[in-house]
């Protein structure tokens, strides 16, 4: 390592300076503002991105960073964009304040994206000429390859570190506090002296540059402020594998599948910390690889039959693979926890990119008549409560549940309310006839509705030696588990099924209503990741005097509620992200309501939706003499 | 398949094993497979093995896939839980059922259309994860519900009942296990009952995965000249490695067996296979030598039956696992969840 030598060209690396040109206006904001980095995938730029979202976040400001990604290892570009946001939206909100623009080949694209009088900052080792700048935007270069290469001698190192010099040259530049960075550094690197003293010099490196040659602060920065409270940063896999430990899974099959693996990968490490018996050194659990998700489905009916609470992760691709296995769950009546990243496709699709495109796929899933339980979570924190509410909910309905997140809650950290576990809650294994009642002299039927809630009583293998056993099949049989292809017993099977099915929709968790400031007779009803964009735009709207009644649902079946709302308006706009309105569908064929009340507002090219996107696409049909084109934004 | 009971008489001086049942107690529903056919005899097989091993019906756990063979355990140990799941993956579904509850006995039955087609990976796995239970390939080299097509392991050029000459390769189920590591690996015929009972009660008692592959021919549409499943061909061309005596301990060993002729092997859970040489060479424990054994009798077009290989000191899946000793299924709350503190000391972390 040698000590930094003067640059080339220090003069050129002041804000808006590229050949004479008038000086843009600039955005001014402080904290409130969206920054993108532009990176190459491979390069190490990923921890030090979130090094710099998590010292906002420590500042007090809220933010909410998004990994835009290529389905590659190496070599494509990458994105990280981060809003800023002291009012707590933590939707996307379109359009980028500043890009630290680290990728020549999408150089371009991200110089167009800016705001007009946002800000450029770019690896200047090799000028750029005035001709690959806008006129409306600021540019600070700064040459981070020559200052990396003066200072270390190993390839790798000028790579990585040079992730590091830039975060710290935007501290400067942002007004981030330093000491937050080595702080989290020192969390970050416990114990590792060295990599610590390393990195704490590369941010140095940054900002003593920055200091020195460029001009800071910008007219978007950072100040302290104390709107975090007890905020949770977390992503939504590791909230959901979480959640699975709290409640009490035991069995988890799984085969990688982008995004859903770190949801097994995240319960490994929960179950290593949490569940290993002090006393005897043994696993509480036990997690398997499988050969492929019809395998890992399979372990999962296997292990639901015999009584352990038991789950998969995976996305679009292998629910494809899983719905034969999730028909016999269903037909056969086997509790079942699938949690399902959701990805664009259909195939393979985008597989690195957000949609809620699995909806009827998972709704409907298998040959025949069926119908699923489906979870809606919103965010990291519910991600925890659903997957732990599916446990309770496959033993109690004895059916599969599906917890339908997607890539933007499953893989981004997000601000969230802190986990919550009430003391004393327990675990509803539903109903599993004991030994002491089968030797009572209790009547039972495998397939038999004793409640009238569609749910029948089951026995768990091994239970009573003359009493209680029956056999499994995807095949009809009568309410005593007998084989029959009589149409009366399969009518009993189906009808019942339905019934089933009904009884859950006052089980699962209910919709989230929140009522316009003033009486409308516009509704919205969302669900799932939309959710942080839609609270922001409809804030939008109402500022703007446009009034819409909000229903956010949580859940498949729908609860009488949905119906209600729906009823209650004139127009109900359904904000998903699919091409096919995939939720109106089924708000369609289960409530059998109007279409032509349902209003699609549809956003599929894998980016996670933006505030601007729903807030355009309501006004442009409630206000239709607004431009069309901005719509289309 | 069959809702049809078995009458519940039982003759009174019925003998009864040492937890109190007769032999009957193990049987399950009528069959309705074809008169003759080999899946029957395989049934009667496992049932006698379940009764002289004193095990209680209940705590075994009996799953299958789908076909002929798929539907026979309705037609054994009608007092424990049976489970006919999808195609081919029983294998997956078996896998799950015995993390959940290790201490059932899991009853894998199979066919040859069953596992050497739709379901080769998922019995590759479960050799190679070493799930601990007994997996039973009825192998008749046939589609009997479907009418006679050739399954994957009809061999090449063998005829079908239509006339039409198999020009594929037969899978070896056998070989399979023994490459993928199952611990226990063995080939029987249905019509040879007195080796069947001892390889059953040994895969039963195995520490790991044990797999016996048995050769049973379907008289409907795989038991005519030109068949290379039938009974007349498999008795003419049945090459015994072995012929085993099970014994479980504690009972007398009788001592009729001359030196260099008996070889007995010690399971991990404290039972004896003894195997009689019929082979002075053939060593039961040496994977490579079973590998090659098997081969060499196949290129001469013979069947080879018996205990073809086991491993002793066999794991399971759950050892790998280091899974609780206590069934998954069992635990509570108490074992599960870590509790409000720990998660308020998350939530901290996360900040």
């Amino acid at each position: 390592m040698s000590a930094v030598e003067p640059f080339r060209g220090a003069s050129d690396l002041v804000p808006g300076v590229h050949g004479e040109r008038p000086v843009p206006p600039r955005i001014e904001a402080v904290n409130d503002f969206v920054i993108k980095f532009a990176n190459v995938n491979g390069s190490g730029s990923a921890s030090a991105n979130e090094l710099f979202a998590k010292a906002i976040l420590r500042m007090g400001v809220p933010v909410s960073p998004r990994n835009i990604f290529p389905s590659n290892i190496q070599g494509l570009p990458t994105w990280y964009e981060v809003r800023v946001s002291e009012d707590g939206w933590l939707g996307r909100r379109g359009g980028i304040d500043m890009m630290v623009a680290m990728n020549p080949q999408t150089w371009d694209a991200d110089v167009a994206e800016l705001e007009p009088g946002g800000y450029l900052f770019y690896d200047s080792t090799r000028p750029m000429p005035a001709s690959r700048f806008r006129p409306d935007i600021h540019v600070i270069g700064m040459p981070l390859t020559e200052i990396c290469n003066a200072v270390y001698s190993d390839p790798r190192q000028r790579q990585l570190f040079k992730n590091i010099v830039y975060v710290g040259a935007l501290s400067v530049l942002l007004e981030i506090d330093d000491q937050v960075i080595e702080k989290l550094f020192g969390e970050q690197y416990r114990g590792k002296e060295k990599l610590l003293a390393s990195n704490v010099q590369a941010l140095h490196l940054g900002r003593d540059f920055a200091k020195e040659h460029l001009q800071g602060p910008l007219g978007v920065r950072v100040r302290r402020a104390d709107r975090v409270g007890d905020g949770i940063f977390i992503d939504g896999n590791s909230a959901a594998a979480l959640g699975c430990v709290y409640g009490g899974a035991t069995v988890a099959a799984w085969y990688p599948i982008t995004p859903s693996s770190s949801v097994a990968e995240a319960f490994q490490k929960y179950c290593a910390k949490f569940r290993v018996d002090p006393a005897t050194g043994q696993n509480c659990y036990a997690i398997v690889q499988a050969e492929d998700e019809i395998a890992s489905i399979g372990m999962v009916v296997g292990a639901g039959w015999n009584g352990a609470r038991a789950f998969t992760a995976t996305s679009g691709p292998g629910i494809s693979l899983m719905t034969e296995f999730i028909g016999l769950a269903y037909f056969a009546e086997i509790p079942v926890t699938i949690i399902n990243v959701q990805r664009g496709g259909p195939s393979t699709g985008m597989p690195t990119r957000t949609q809620q495109a699995d909806l009827l796929a998972c709704a409907y899933a298998s040959h025949g008549d069926t119908k699923h339980v489906l979870l809606l979570p919103e965010d990291p924190h519910e991600c925890f409560e659903h997957a732990a509410c599916a446990l309770d909910l496959a033993d109690r309905l004895q059916t599969p549940v599906f917890v339908m997140t997607d890539l933007d809650i499953g893989m981004n950290q997000r601000l969230c309310r802190p986990f919550a576990w009430e003391e004393g809650r327990s675990y509803d294994r539903g109903k599993v006839m004991t030994a002491e009642e089968l030797e009572a002299g209790r009547d039972f039927g495998r397939y038999k509705d004793v409640d009238g809630d569609g749910i029948p009583w089951r026995t768990l293998p091994g239970t009573h030696p003359t009493r209680g056993s029956y056999f499994t099949r995807g095949t009809t049989r009568d309410p005593y588990a007998r084989y029959s292809e009589r149409g009366p017993d399969y009518i009993y099977n189906v009808e019942r099924l339905l019934k089933k099915f009904r009884t859950a929709a006052d089980l699962v968790p209910q919709p989230v209503i929140a009522m316009a400031a003033q009486p409308t007779r516009l509704g919205v009803i969302y669900f799932g990741s939309t959710s942080p964009a839609m609270a922001e735009a409809l804030a939008v709207l109402q500022a703007e005097g446009i009034h819409v009644d909000a229903m956010r649902l949580r859940a498949f079946p729908f609860p009488d509620s949905v119906a209600a709302f729906i009823a209650a308006h004139d127009q109900v706009f359904v904000v998903e992200q699919n091409r096919d309105a995939q939720m109106r569908s089924l708000l369609v064929n289960e409530l059998e309501v109007d279409p032509a009340r349902l209003v699609k507002v549809l956003h599929y090219d894998g980016t996670p939706i933006t505030a601007r996107f729903i807030t355009r696409a309501i006004t442009q049909v409630v206000r239709p003499t607004a431009d069309p084109k901005e719509a289309q934004a | 398949m069959t809702y049809i009971a078995k009458p519940p008489l039982r003759h009174p001086t019925l003998e009864k094993n040492r937890v109190g049942y007769t032999r009957r107690d193990y049987e399950g529903k009528i069959s309705t497979l074809c008169a003759g056919c080999g899946h029957d005899s395989i049934s009667a097989a496992i049932i006698q093995a379940c009764w002289e091993l004193d095990i209680e019906p209940h705590r075994v756990a009996k799953l299958s896939g789908i076909g002929c063979s798929s539907k026979t355990p309705d037609y054994f140990l009608g007092a424990s839980h049976g489970f006919n799941t999808v195609h081919g993956r029983m294998p997956s579904v078996l896998t799950g059922a015995n993390l959940a509850n290790r201490d059932l006995l899991y009853l894998g039955v199979s066919g040859d259309g069953d596992s050497a087609s739709i379901g080769l990976g998922q019995f590759a796995h479960a050799m190679r994860r070493g799930v601990r239970m007994a997996y039973i390939v009825e192998n008749n080299g046939v589609y009997g519900l479907t009418k006679g097509q050739f399954s994957a392991t009809a061999d090449q050029g063998s005829k079908s009942k239509k006339g039409v000459i198999n020009s594929d390769s037969p899978v070896d189920l056998v070989g399979i296990a023994l490459q993928l590591g199952a611990t226990y690996v063995a080939r029987g015929f249905s019509g040879n009952k007195q080796q069947l009972v001892p390889l059953v009660k040994g895969a039963i008692q195995h520490g790991g995965a044990a797999f016996i592959d048995v050769i049973s021919p379907c008289v409907a549409f795989n038991n005519h000249p030109g068949s290379t499943k039938s009974y007349d061909y498999v008795r003419e061309h049945n090459e015994s490695v072995s012929r085993i005596d099970f014994i479980a301990p504690g009972e007398e060993i009788t001592a009729d067996y001359g030196p260099g002729e008996v070889v007995d092997v010690r399971q991990h859970d404290g039972t004896f296979l003894r195997l009689r040489r019929l082979h002075a060479d053939y060593d039961a424990t040496n994977r490579e030598q079973a590998m090659a054994h098997v081969q060499q009798h196949q290129s001469r077009g013979e069947v080879v039956t018996g205990l073809l290989y086991v491993d002793p000191l066999a794991t399971d899946l759950h050892m790998a696992l280091n899974t609780s000793a206590r069934p998954l299924n069992a635990l509570g709350l108490a074992q599960l969840c870590p509790g409000r503190p720990a998660l308020d000391k998350l939530n901290a972390s996360l900040r």
